[in-house]
């Protein structure tokens, strides 16, 4: 794996970069977004649909170890050739982490000295490094996070630094017990809502050798406004030269706190959490045409500026795809309409169409970032967006 | 002369099986072929250009579950089914009434003006008369439409049969007289009859009068004796006339796939590579793979050395077998390479007829004595086949 940064915004943290992995052939470009998958393929799209992505945007794909313990067993895995090979995804790069707030959560009361316990699809399961390790080897990810105690915000003061503690020390087994000596690793990074907790950890993980970061411990019952105290002072921290993954956050808002923090890499548990709810993306990518949506579309189905909810019966006879103009697969080929019906009849393919749409939405939304950044616009981008936002909810309050 | 929307060419026979090349509307057709099911406007997990990918080339559409959800009225308004699912190539779609009888039996209740079923909506009496199935039908815009019959089990005997193979006849009627788009879509008249073969001769008699642009052969693959099954499938394809497409209802095993067509019929459909894709089951040549079952958990081969599709070029009995029945991935791929391996089977008997060397389309090993006593009648001579030792190339 390669890292270089590219460019920062002006006076800010926000920066734009080029990752290059072995597998991939094209490097991506960061701030970027890492497909959710389950069991290394994503959840509803399959492969002969990635494709039609944007590349090589698409090409980053975010993997639980954890999702693999109802098999193959690591030894099938291996024997297969690790998962570029099991997944007939040669030019992709996979970037695994245990936790992927979707059907993988820590359970941080269940966890202890010996390892971190996990709510998974098989059941609560106390995962050791040495387990996680073999998974991983087993797996061969282009790079992965080191085992977290990650625990919820309103943990004590003593658990949270139990959890800083233990997170340090089961990355030195993970270093220690990684037959490629942790080459390939990222740091993880623990400490909740506490400041110190935060700087403590940031600054023992950035004396180890890893060859990035993995910022664990949000979306875990924080405010919203403490977070970006919080994320300043961990990458504060960290050296420039290395990439900065984070896990648990997704809204737009909280993606631009993130990036605006200095972070390069998130998850997309976002994307999938829209997608089972039955909602489109529809928010405006080109700052030009920012604009408004007409009231009626506020009704009780949570549709707002950001997105529209297919199920809501004004689309029973929408034959616009979901944005006009949008390249995706679904939109040039499928109408709200449908989408609705298919919803309403419980079709997977409902979920498969708005997977599509969803993830190439959010991908362009990245590729704004990273123009804004490069531009040196990026605060007036975030500004922007919120105050959109924030327009949209007074103008809704205005019209009910 | 009734207008007609279809034309059907012979491209080539062996003794009794023909393949064919079927025109309709929005496609051109090779036969023998298969029909995935489609009920609710989608075959389940899978895109339009992926059944495109797989080479189907026509695809069933359910009335029944169109009409409750989203209703022909909004499919018409918005163009049609075709339009409104996306899928440029041929469709079919049934009359309605076989859902209404098979899924809701005890709520169904038959009488001449059709067929009177409780409304799963509002539980209230609903009557789905001939003519309304097929205006319903006009609606989505298949096609291929099929006409309302009175449909019997065929485990059922006695004058009940009798009864509903009249009534279909007289129904056939209504719906030709119903039906608004002769030029577009193509209503085809379905043969009951049960498992009696003067009944089913006297329906085939009144169909064929009535010179519609294909039959099909209804209430099989109901539960019956596979003898009693091929023996109705062959008397009714050596009456039906040559040059019309012919469609085997519910029909979908591969290996009665394969002795329909040897029996000269050439349209098939059924849920089951779908539905049993989503259970764990892939078809193979050799027969069924259960990809749920603990040996295929290190099983580094693919589903089907032989297969093509994406599915087999890129995974392994193992990775399957973690998804199967867990992840929707795990249907998703089953489904595509069963399909696939219809549509397959659908070619090479197009091409296996053409060629002369129908017999080769028979799965290898152990031929059931039914199939041997069909074959005998469609003059497929099997033995080759049944020779452990024989090589494929003989
Ligand atoms: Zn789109
Ligand atoms: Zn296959």
């Amino acid at each position: 794996m390669k890292f270089a940064v590219k460019a920062w915004s002006k006076g800010g943290r926000a920066r734009t970069g080029v990752l290059q992995l072995g597998s991939c052939p094209i490097p991506i470009e960061t701030p970027s977004l890492l497909l959710s998958t389950r069991k290394g393929l994503p959840i509803f799209i399959a492969p002969d649909l990635l494709p039609s992505l944007p590349s090589p945007d698409s090409h980053l794909l975010q993997i639980s170890p954890l999702h693999f313990l109802e098999g193959p067993s690591p030894k099938t895995i291996s024997n297969i050739g690790g998962l570029h090979e099991m997944l007939g995804l040669h030019n992709y790069g996979f970037a695994a982490a245990p936790r992927d707030s979707m059907v993988c959560l820590p359970v941080s009361e269940k966890s202890n000295h010996i390892g971190a316990s996990f709510e998974t699809p098989g059941g609560r399961l106390l995962i050791k490094p040495a387990d996680y390790v073999e998974m991983v080897s087993s797996l061969k990810p282009n790079v992965w996070a080191s085992l977290a105690d990650e625990v919820p915000a309103y943990v004590s003061a003593k658990r949270n630094r139990t959890s800083v503690d233990r997170t340090i020390h089961w990355l030195d087994d993970c270093i220690s017990l990684d037959p490629a000596g942790g080459s390939s690793v990222f740091g993880a990074i623990v400490g909740g809502s506490s400041i110190e907790e935060r700087i403590r950890c940031a600054q023992e993980v950035a004396k180890r050798n890893v060859s990035g970061y993995w910022i664990g411990g949000f979306g875990l019952g924080e405010s919203m406004d403490e977070r970006p105290s919080l994320l300043n002072e961990v990458v504060e921290n960290l050296p420039k030269e290395r990439p900065r993954q984070i896990c648990g956050l997704g809204l737009p808002e909280e993606i631009l706190q993130g990036v605006a923090a200095g972070i390069d890499l998130f998850d997309s548990t976002y994307i999938y959490h829209l997608t089972l709810g039955g909602f489109a993306l529809t928010f405006p990518l080109d700052r030009t045409e920012r604009h408004f949506s007409d009231c009626h579309l506020s009704d009780t189905t949570g549709s707002d500026n950001a997105k529209i909810n297919l199920r809501a019966t004004i689309y029973r006879k929408d034959t616009s795809p979901i944005v006009d103009g949008c390249s995706c697969y679904t939109c040039q080929n499928h109408t709200r309409a449908y989408i609705n019906h298919l919803i309403n009849v419980h079709e997977m393919l409902a979920q498969i169409l708005l997977e599509i749409h969803n993830t190439h939405h959010y991908l362009l939304f990245f590729r704004k970032i990273r123009e804004a950044i490069e531009e040196g616009e990026f605060d007036h981008f975030c500004q922007e967006f919120v105050n959109g936002r924030r327009d949209y909810v007074a103008m809704v309050a205005a019209c009910s | 002369v009734r207008t007609m929307a279809l034309r059907f060419e012979v491209l080539g026979r062996f003794n009794r099986a023909r393949a064919a090349q079927l025109t309709l509307p929005h496609f051109v057709c090779q036969t023998p072929l298969f029909m995935p099911v489609g009920t609710q406007g989608t075959i389940k997990g899978l895109t339009t250009s992926q059944l495109k990918d797989i080479g189907c080339q026509i695809i069933l559409g359910n009335t029944y579950h169109l009409e409750l959800r989203p209703g022909s009225e909004l499919i018409d308004e918005l163009g049609g089914l075709h339009k409104f699912m996306n899928w440029p190539r041929a469709m079919l779609t049934d009359s309605g009434g076989f859902q209404m009888v098979v899924s809701l039996l005890h709520l169904a209740d038959i009488t001449e003006k059709g067929v009177t079923f409780q409304s799963p909506v509002d539980g209230k009496p609903m009557l789905l008369t001939p003519e309304e199935s097929i205006q319903i039908q006009n609606k989505i815009g298949a096609d291929i439409i099929m006409a309302l019959d009175d449909v019997v089990k065929t485990t059922i005997t006695g004058p009940r049969v009798e009864e509903a193979m009249y009534r279909t006849l007289r129904w056939i009627d209504r719906c030709i007289a119903a039906h608004k788009r002769p030029n577009e879509q193509n209503l085809f008249g379905i043969v009951q009859g049960g498992l009696d073969p003067v009944l089913r001769d006297i329906c085939v008699r009144g169909l064929v009068d009535r010179n519609l642009p294909g039959y099909a052969i209804g209430g099989l693959a109901g539960g019956e004796e596979k003898d009693s099954f091929w023996r109705v499938v062959a008397q009714c394809t050596s009456n039906l006339p040559e040059d019309k497409p012919r469609y085997v209802m519910g029909v979908g095993y591969p290996l009665d796939i394969v002795v329909c067509s040897a029996l000269g019929a050439d349209m098939y459909d059924c849920v089951y590579p779908t539905r049993t894709a989503r259970f764990g089951t892939a078809l193979v040549p050799e027969g069924v793979l259960k990809l749920k079952h603990k040996v295929m958990a290190d099983d580094v081969r693919p589903i089907d050395p032989e297969c093509t599709c994406m599915v087999c070029k890129n995974y392994t009995r193992a990775y399957i077998h973690s998804l199967v029945t867990k992840d929707a991935m795990g249907s998703q791929l089953l489904s595509y390479h069963n399909l696939f391996y219809m549509m397959r089977l659908s070619r090479d008997l197009h091409t296996s007829i053409i060629k002369g060397c129908f017999p080769e389309c028979f799965p290898k090993g152990d031929v059931p004595e039914w199939v041997c006593n069909a074959m005998e009648v469609a003059g497929v001579d099997i033995s080759a086949c049944c020779l452990p030792l024989s090589s494929s190339q003989d």
